[in-house]
């Protein structure tokens, strides 16, 4: 492997597709991590649609219930893998090369080949729709013995697919490190970082610990499938359970690894739209790294009604309900940096305030479920579903939406249609809390999570749940058409492109050069 | 049933005008441990509210008032140790005052000593089995509601979905502890008002248990993704007081002395055909589908098959005894032999196959034995 | 370049860890047995002989119930002889569990205990159990198959009533135990 970087001071871009094939430009990979994941979060969204068109009413219309396994498990794996993940990497290799002063990424070629790993991985396992007995219908937690005994065959397509991503995504986060650790413009020392690359960096260590321990456990399974082994296998002496635990102990980090990155962006933004420097940027990033530590000693709590001993109930109760601390210590910065402030409110800072209340209201409800003895009521059903698609879809995914938009005029040198974009926050806005607000309710009167139908009692909200998921669905429309007219003519960007930015990305031109900091910048 | 209302006000004007049945907050339940789980969850809920109310007010107050077009200037402040400190240590110590009350429920939960009836619970792909230990009562449960609901082909009854042929019973007033267990994939025992909620694992046994001061019909689902059909294997909980309860065990004994009687009789091919088709439906349908045809690439078709056209002997095999590797279960405890046998001389003689022979309830009953 | 040499150890060092979290994954199985076995989570059984106590604590008595369990496709019929019995900690019993192969042919099976309350699992001790070895039963033969068991005197206090379960495995087509003897089980 070539670790060096390659600095190309004269020559643009290379033409056609072999730009995008063979490209080392930090930019260019960003822009096609962030296609790439815009198309898997319309690909998700599809599948989400079918899930919530079956729902709409009680009884069998559309799908069958094997089919409707597979949609959810399809659903959750490219909304996690294929969506947010390679959306906060896409981002990463835009930004952080600008914020920190680096010329490019540190390991330009590794950066390509994890990219293009990508579409093969995606590809794979979506081509398993298309296989003898079906896609993996499991769920995305794929717990084992459904996932080794009992799969279809596509389960090895799968767990390659799974490897391929991790891959990926290890490399992905070597390269980060590598550029934040090594690369930064003198000056810049670790306490001015701005946050967003804080937060990637600790994501990135986070990533490196937990993506080796799901390729484990896939890999676990391929020997329980394929070469007789017991991990799994209560028979030859293994333990279903024991699948649950090294699972979660990748799931739960890899919950923050959606988050933090988004934690990042907004705390960039509300700063820029309040005109006023970030609250207690110290106490960010110590928040930041505890609740990294944090996750890897709550996993269990995925597993409350396993038949845990009480001592371990107790610990992983305790150990979850101490991540609301850091966690509300963010909020209040936030919150405490716009009070005072001199705010507007374009797209990004709409798509910010969003975020910080509708993820509050999902840590709420997270702290509900931290709550072992009643977890056991909540456990599996779709008051679960309500709290993690609220810190999932306005927490991850509105942060990335904020994100693009924030940066979209340095990428592109132009602005884009303000009002389409306020348009399209208003119709997330409302879809959003129409489709997932209700799960609140539907979960807490006993509608399990998973089940292609249900009791007559639940049919009103599952109505309109599925009314706010098409909102939610078709209003992405309006944020694709705005992002290609932005980059085809619009508006000139000027080079600080908002009236409160701050930070080195906004002393490049717009849009930003080909090759940018070939020279570092002395930062103060 | 108290409603809390969470929420939006038009999803309030909503569930005001529709009808009682819509429910929007957890069920209080009939035990003490359900009621407690109840207090808690609202607890911490207006806890939540309290918080949301302070920092989302907070934040609206920002967002009114220090806005650029109102003429807000940007105050210089960005950091503050006292009011740092403040919000982390504050968080902390109602995290302890949540802690405490739920540390209490979860040890009371605990709390599996002296059980009066202790109940085997087994989950199958995709029903549940019951077995009253130290009775000889062993039955299994699974889903009532036709296929022509399901199907959109009949109006959905009040239960449906929540229905089951065979209910557990149990009686009032006692401590009951269910053993949970599983034959092939992982479920999960659920049953709201009870709140008892409990994997049931293969090749290992969870414990759980539930008093019931009230009788009444109390009905759940299972909660662990098992398969295809995870969502149609509900679970019906019959309290009965204890001399109602003593009858139904007493009725239950008689009712498999009377189905072992019954194999004895002879029967003819079409009341086999009748009784199998019933039996198909109930039991074989969901894999191998009404047209006998299966699902191609998972679940192998039985029309035209060479076991059902072959010699009995296999074909009975296969039912009786399951295929190993395969989604195929035994069904030799699930079914009696009257059920068995009919099911297997349909599968001989239905959708065009036409072996003709006719396999008989006391042939199965031996082979039971 | 220097940065070339800096790139290279921050590399090294981040591959090395990623191929130790790597080994950690796999790790996990065995310090999970091994966290079982200290703490009997999820009530995993010790799968060796155990010695017989010296000490009977006659002061009280602990339920012991016994359950079985077919997996899917074990067509056996198995059952403990007594389903449950009242024993004094210490106090050594001698039951047994009934198999019989109801099928016409040859076929092995695997029992596997489990232990509810978990928290019991290590004070359950088996001095004889027919879950050490393998089971080969010819179509339609009938075995007892022997347990002999004790609750050890450290029995904490509250725990009143032990149950074990046995779920019996078919392990016949692949010979699955030879290869999970190969691969990491004990059985």
């Amino acid at each position: 492997m070539n670790t060096s970087v390659a600095v190309s001071h004269h020559h643009g871009p290379a033409s056609g597709i072999s730009r995008w094939l063979f490209t080392t430009n930090h930019k260019d990979i960003g822009t096609l991590y962030l296609w790439f994941s815009f198309l898997m979060f319309l690909t998700g969204g599809c599948m989400a649609l079918l899930i919530r068109a079956e729902l709409f009413q009680p009884g069998l219309q559309l799908i069958q219930p094997d089919f409707f396994n597979q949609m959810t498990t399809m659903h959750g794996l490219i909304m996690v893998f294929g969506a947010v993940m390679p959306a906060f990497v896409g981002l990463a290799n835009w930004m952080i090369p600008l914020m920190v002063g680096a010329p490019d990424m540190a390991l330009p070629r590794m950066n390509n080949w994890s990219f293009w790993i990508l579409p093969f991985a995606f590809a794979m396992m979506i081509s398993t729709l298309f296989m003898d007995g079906g896609a993996p219908n499991f769920g995305w937690t794929f717990y084992a013995p459904l996932s080794t005994t009992y799969a279809p065959p596509s389960v090895t397509f799968f767990i390659f697919a799974v490897h391929m991503m991790g891959i990926s995504s290890i490399m992905g986060a070597i390269n980060i490190i590598a550029t934040i650790l090594n690369l930064r413009a003198p000056g810049m020392t670790m306490m001015k970082l701005p946050l967003f690359v804080w937060t990637w960096l600790i994501t990135a260590f986070l990533l490196i610990a937990v993506m080796p321990v799901l390729a484990g456990v896939v890999t676990m399974m391929l020997m329980d499938i394929h070469f007789g082994t017991s991990f799994f296998d209560a028979a030859g002496g293994g333990d279903p359970v024991l699948f649950q635990h090294v699972f979660w102990f990748f799931g739960h980090p890899e919950v923050y690894i959606m988050i933090l990155p988004a934690f990042g962006i907004v705390s960039e933004i509300i700063p820029t739209f309040a005109r006023k420097k970030l609250f207690g940027y110290a106490s960010m990033v110590y928040a930041t790294a505890s609740i990294a530590v944090l996750s890897f000693v709550v996993w269990a709590h995925h597993m409350f009604t396993v038949g845990l001993p009480l001592a371990g109930e107790l610990f992983f109760m305790f150990a979850t309900m101490l991540i609301a601390v850091p966690t509300g210590v963010k909020v209040f910065n936030w919150v405490a940096t716009m009070f005072r402030g001199s705010m507007t409110f374009e797209t990004p800072m709409l798509f910010a305030l969003a975020f910080v209340v509708l993820f509050t209201i999902g840590g709420f409800s997270g702290l509900m479920l931290a709550i072992a003895p009643v977890d056991f009521q909540y456990h599996d059903t779709y008051f679960v579903v309500a709290h993690f698609h609220y810190v999932l879809v306005p927490g991850a995914v509105f942060a990335i939406m904020a994100g693009a938009y924030y940066w979209l005029p340095k990428w592109c040198g132009n602005y884009y249609n303000e009002t389409m974009g306020k348009v399209h926050f208003w119709c997330n806005f409302i879809g959003v809390n129409i489709t997932f607000f209700p799960m609140h309710f539907i979960g807490l009167a006993g509608m399990p999570r998973r089940i292609p139908d249900y009791a007559l009692q639940f049919a009103d909200f599952n109505a309109i749940a599925t009314v706010g998921a098409f909102i939610f669905g078709f209003s992405q429309l309006i944020f694709l058409y705005n992002v290609i007219s932005c980059i085809r003519n619009s508006k000139p960007a000027s080079d600080r492109v908002w009236e409160g930015s701050h930070g080195l990305e906004w002393t490049v031109a717009s849009p930003a050069p080909y090759h940018s900091f070939s020279e570092p910048p002395q930062v103060k | 049933m108290i409603k809390t209302i969470l929420g939006f006000p038009a999803l309030l004007l909503f569930a005001t005008a529709s009808q009682a049945a819509w429910e929007v907050n957890l069920p209080r339940g009939v035990t003490e441990v359900s009621r407690e789980i109840y207090d808690l969850h609202m607890t911490i809920f207006w806890i939540c509210v309290a918080i949301g109310v302070v920092v989302f007010g907070v934040m609206l107050w920002s967002v009114i008032y220090h806005r650029k077009s109102r003429g807000a200037k940007a105050h210089n402040f960005h950091e503050n140790v006292l009011v740092e400190i403040a919000w982390t240590v504050v968080p902390f110590i109602i995290l302890i005052a949540m802690a405490v009350p739920a540390t209490a429920t979860l040890i009371k939960m605990y709390d599996n000593t002296e059980a009066e009836l202790d109940i085997q619970i087994t989950g199958y792909q995709w029903k549940w089995r019951y077995q009253y230990l130290g009775e000889e009562i062993d039955f299994f449960s699974s889903l009532s509601t036709p296929r022509d609901q399901i199907n959109n082909a009949a109006v959905k009854g009040e239960h449906y979905l929540l229905e089951v042929d065979n209910p557990l019973v149990i009686p009032a007033g006692k401590k009951v502890r269910f053993l949970l267990t599983a034959n092939d994939v992982i479920h999960s025992w659920w049953v709201p008002d009870l709140a008892v909620k409990k994997d049931a694992i293969p090749g290992f046994i969870n414990e759980a248990w539930t008093i019931v001061n009230e009788p009444g019909v109390y009905r759940g689902q299972c909660a662990e993704l098992c398969g295809k059909d995870h969502g149609f294997m509900p679970i019906v909980v019959e309290v009965k007081a204890q001399a109602d309860f003593d009858a139904w065990l007493a009725e239950v004994k008689q009712a498999d002395q009377d189905k072992a009687a019954e194999a004895q009789k002879s029967w003819t091919l079409a009341e086999l055909m009748e009784t199998g088709e019933e039996v198909y439906n109930k039991a074989c349908l969901a894999c191998h589908q009404a047209n006998g045809e299966g699902i191609p690439g998972v679940f192998p078709g039985l029309k035209n098959s060479p076991i059902a056209l072959g010699d009995p002997g296999p074909h009975i095999d296969v039912v009786l005894n399951g295929k190993q590797g395969t989604a195929m279960q035994a069904f030799r405890d699930q079914l009696t032999a009257v059920e068995l046998a009919a099911v297997i001389t349909y599968e001989r003689n239905a959708w065009g196959n036409k072996v003709g022979d006719l396999v008989t309830p006391a042939q199965i009953a031996e082979l039971k034995e | 370049m220097a940065n070339q040499a800096k790139h290279h150890r921050t590399v090294t060092g981040l591959v090395l860890g990623a191929l130790m979290m790597f080994g950690f994954g796999f790790a996990l199985v065995p310090l999970y047995d091994v966290f079982c076995e200290i703490t009997g989570l999820n009530g995993k059984v010790d799968l060796v002989q155990a010695e017989p106590s010296t000490f009977i604590d006659h002061s009280r008595q602990v339920k012991l119930q016994m359950v079985a369990v077919n997996n899917e496709t074990m067509p056996w019929r198995f059952r403990p002889v007594s389903s449950m019995v009242e024993l004094a900690p210490g106090e050594m019993h001698q039951t047994a569990y009934l198999a019989r192969n109801l099928t016409e042919g040859f076929m092995i099976a695997q029992a596997v205990p489990s232990v509810s309350p978990s928290e019991a699992a290590p004070y359950l001790e088996k001095i004889n159990c027919f879950c050490f070895e393998r089971q080969p039963l010819k179509g339609q033969e009938e075995k007892e198959m022997p347990l002999v068991v004790s609750i050890s005197p450290e029995l904490p206090e509250h725990i009143h009533t032990i149950t074990l379960s046995y779920t019996l495995f078919d392990i016949t087509p692949e010979q699955k135990a030879e290869l999970a003897g190969q691969g990491r089980s004990s059985l």
